[in-house]
């Protein structure tokens, strides 16, 4: 089902776009990049049903790799893939099943390079994406983003438009390190205007301004940004105007764009769908608190899950992830 | 070690009762009131039963996330398991683990894992918790043929073999992890086999036919009973339903509509086992009479878990600890 995706400004960006939804963006960005570079490479269990049979179709088999369910070898074999010539996407698939490829993610690909002195590089994606608000229950909506922000030597990405997810996978494979790509899957069905440019590409490390205000800055990360905007829209009426940035890159963050604009707001919200101890907004809070505690007029707030697992009932988690409301909420208590 | 008398009855009521379960269940869940995702065992319930029949009462099993079957096949109640799936408080899991982890202690099952692979280590640590305890339970360990290949698998046979852990290992191979066949993923394919890398017995065994399932896994019980350790039984199987329910799956079909429906036609556990009892002199009303009840439990099952209310909000944190935590 395709969804109108008004949680985003149009883009401004001169050149021709086209209409696709960030699914279809995420696919796009790899066939372009597929056809752009052969060493690219795309590795996962069932691809067809996340994406690939389009890229099957015009890669064959020799390019598009079915997996066993072996995640925690396959990803070790992308990265030794990686070191070897190739330049693999790595397809996780479901966010959760991250755990199972994490030894090979941290001890290996975040560290090779530096443990090697340099003598080798792992160009390499790892792409999964993160469930919430369906039911999935605990084992497939983990959000664990902010586990790998804590392992140096990792790039990580988590945008929210059609034209920024194709952007930014684009420069992931071109990126000579490991970037890991959270899609949300709440975002999914969003459509927007996507540049149909192959070369434009969204910097890794830059934050984008989603939606210009005066009062009270909201970071919102990725899915937690729909909730966000439908907060910004609602306190129009109340004259409240706020100011919404899109980090889109986790790792490294954009602190300068958070800075320029709490400067002119003086009042800092951070609202993700991750657990609350150590995520990115404590990350983002504790930065602030340190460089630009003399721009805050009130203390930061941080809205995210709770530290307790993903309930499966609906009853349980409606309002387990930052809402509408709870985000209006926290805006008035700032103001 | 053959299912006799009122054993085969036990064994036809319990596929049924997976059966009708999970064909109201889908019902309930096209018609939006069961949220979530929804993977049935149609179709393999042969092999779930006859393995689970094997059991004793006090013994173990851990299954995945297609986990209707495995507790209604130890002998679990339906109410509970029908309202987990609505996510309701009344739920066997209070609606915090829904359709795909039917992890129902009453009936011995200790997990039912969504992550592939997951309950098998566990399955493992539950028998060596047998061992060093020196008691005499086994446990039995339903996967699917995708989860052999994780490392999970690999590493548990090992332990299990090198400790002779009283542990069976079932294998329900429906011939796809998803839209992935065993041909296009498995070096070997043949999964028995694996076997005797570990130095353990392998055997393959129908998984339509449910007096042959519960042969070959006596048999292997009775081995773990008796401290000779592990054995890998493949159940050659069929799911006769998508994946998971609404699964729309894009491109080249993965399997033919026409090999579904001959499975569906000729391979149904369910009617092949009705066919045989009548042979066996069973008379047509006594298993009417169990299908009668059968569908009178379902039934039940849904009113009960229709009228368990949600649970609260305020109720969110429970279950995280056995010592609370203030939040
Ligand atoms: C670690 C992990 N990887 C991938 C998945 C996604 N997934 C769910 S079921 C499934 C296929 C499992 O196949 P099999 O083990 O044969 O069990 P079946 O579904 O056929 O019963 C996959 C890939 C998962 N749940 N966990
Ligand atoms: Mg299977």
């Amino acid at each position: 089902m395709d969804v109108k995706d008004d949680t985003h400004r149009d883009a401004a960006t001169p050149g021709p776009h086209i209409q696709m939804t960030y699914f279809e963006a995420i696919v796009q960005a790899q066939l372009e990049e597929m056809h752009r570079d052969e060493r690219v490479v795309l590795m996962g269990e069932d691809v067809s049903v996340h994406g690939g049979g389009k890229l099957i179709e015009c890669f064959g088999k020799n390019r598009v790799w079915n997996m066993p369910i072996s995640e925690g070898s396959f990803t070790g074999v992308g990265i030794g893939a990686a070191i070897n010539g190739l330049r693999p996407i790595v397809d996780i698939s479901t966010a959760s099943f991250i755990y199972l490829a994490c030894d090979q993610i941290v001890n290996q690909a975040s560290k090779l390079r530096y443990m090697t002195g340099g003598q080798i590089d792992i160009p390499i994606v790892f792409r999964c994406c993160m469930f919430s608000t369906g039911s999935e229950a605990a084992q497939h909506a983990d959000r664990p983003y902010p586990l790998f922000m804590n392992v140096p030597g990792l790039k990580i990405v988590s945008p929210t438009s059609a034209a920024d997810i194709k952007g930014l996978m684009k420069s992931a494979i071109r990126d000579g390190d490991p970037v890991l790509v959270f899609e949300d899957t709440r975002l999914w069905p969003l459509k927007g205007d996507v540049p149909t440019d192959p070369d434009h590409l969204i910097p890794i490390g830059k934050a984008d301004v989603k939606r210009e205000g005066e009062h009270v800055t909201v970071v919102a990360i990725a899915g937690a940004i729909r909730p966000t905007m439908e907060a910004a829209n609602y306190l129009i009426e109340e004259g409240i105007s706020v100011e919404v940035i899109d980090p889109r890159t986790l790792k490294p963050l954009d602190y300068e764009a958070i800075k320029m604009s709490i400067e002119k707001t003086g009042r800092l919200i951070i609202v993700e769908n991750g657990h609350r101890i150590c995520n990115v907004g404590s990350e983002i809070a504790a930065v602030m608190a340190e460089e630009s505690f003399d721009l805050l007029k009130r203390p930061i707030l941080r809205l995210s899950a709770p530290d307790i697992h993903v309930p499966f009932s609906p009853a349980l988690e409606k309002d387990f992830f930052p809402t509408r409301d709870s985000i209006v909420g926290a805006i008035r208590r700032l103001l | 070690m053959q299912l006799k008398g009122d054993r085969r009855l036990e064994a036809f009521r319990r596929m049924l009762r997976i059966r009708r379960f999970e064909e109201e269940g889908r019902r309930l869940f096209n018609g939006g009131q069961i949220p979530g995702w929804f993977h049935t065992t149609v179709g393999q319930e042969g092999a779930i039963v006859g393995a689970s029949l094997a059991l004793r009462d006090d013994d173990a099993m851990t299954g995945t996330h297609r986990s209707h079957g495995h507790p209604i096949a130890k002998g679990a109640h339906l109410q509970a398991l029908m309202a987990e799936l609505m996510g309701k408080e009344g739920g066997v899991c209070k609606g915090r683990g829904g359709s795909m982890h039917f992890a129902d202690s009453s009936v011995g099952i200790i997990s039912e894992s969504g992550i592939v692979g997951g309950g098998i280590p566990l399955a493992t640590g539950c028998a060596f918790s047998a061992k060093v305890r020196g008691v005499d339970q086994v446990t039995l360990c339903f996967f699917g043929d995708g989860a052999v290949n994780q490392g999970t698998f690999h590493e548990s046979l090992n332990m299990a073999s090198l400790w002779r852990l009283p542990v069976i290992y079932l294998c329900e191979n429906n011939g796809y992890a998803m839209t992935t066949s065993v041909a296009t993923s498995h070096g070997q394919p043949d999964i028995a086999l694996r076997a005797a890398g570990y130095g353990i017995p392998g055997e393959i065994v129908d998984g339509q036919d449910v007096s042959a399932v519960y042969q070959s896994a006596a048999y292997a019980v009775t081995r773990a009973r008796a401290g000779q350790g592990p054995t890998l039984i493949v159940a050659n199987t069929y799911r006769f339903d998508e994946h998971n329910i609404g699964l729309a799956v894009s491109g080249e079909p993965y399997r033919q509509v026409e090999e579904v429906e001959a499975h569906k036609r000729d391979r149904d556990p369910i009617l092949l086992y009705r066919t045989v009892l009548l042979e066996e002199g069973v008379n047509e009303e006594t298993l009417t009479t169990i299908e009668h009840e059968v569908a009178q439990a379902v039934t039940q099952a849904v009113q009960f878990a229709l009228a368990s209310p949600m649970p609260r909000p305020e109720t969110l944190p429970d279950y995280m600890f056995v010592s609370t935590i203030a939040h």
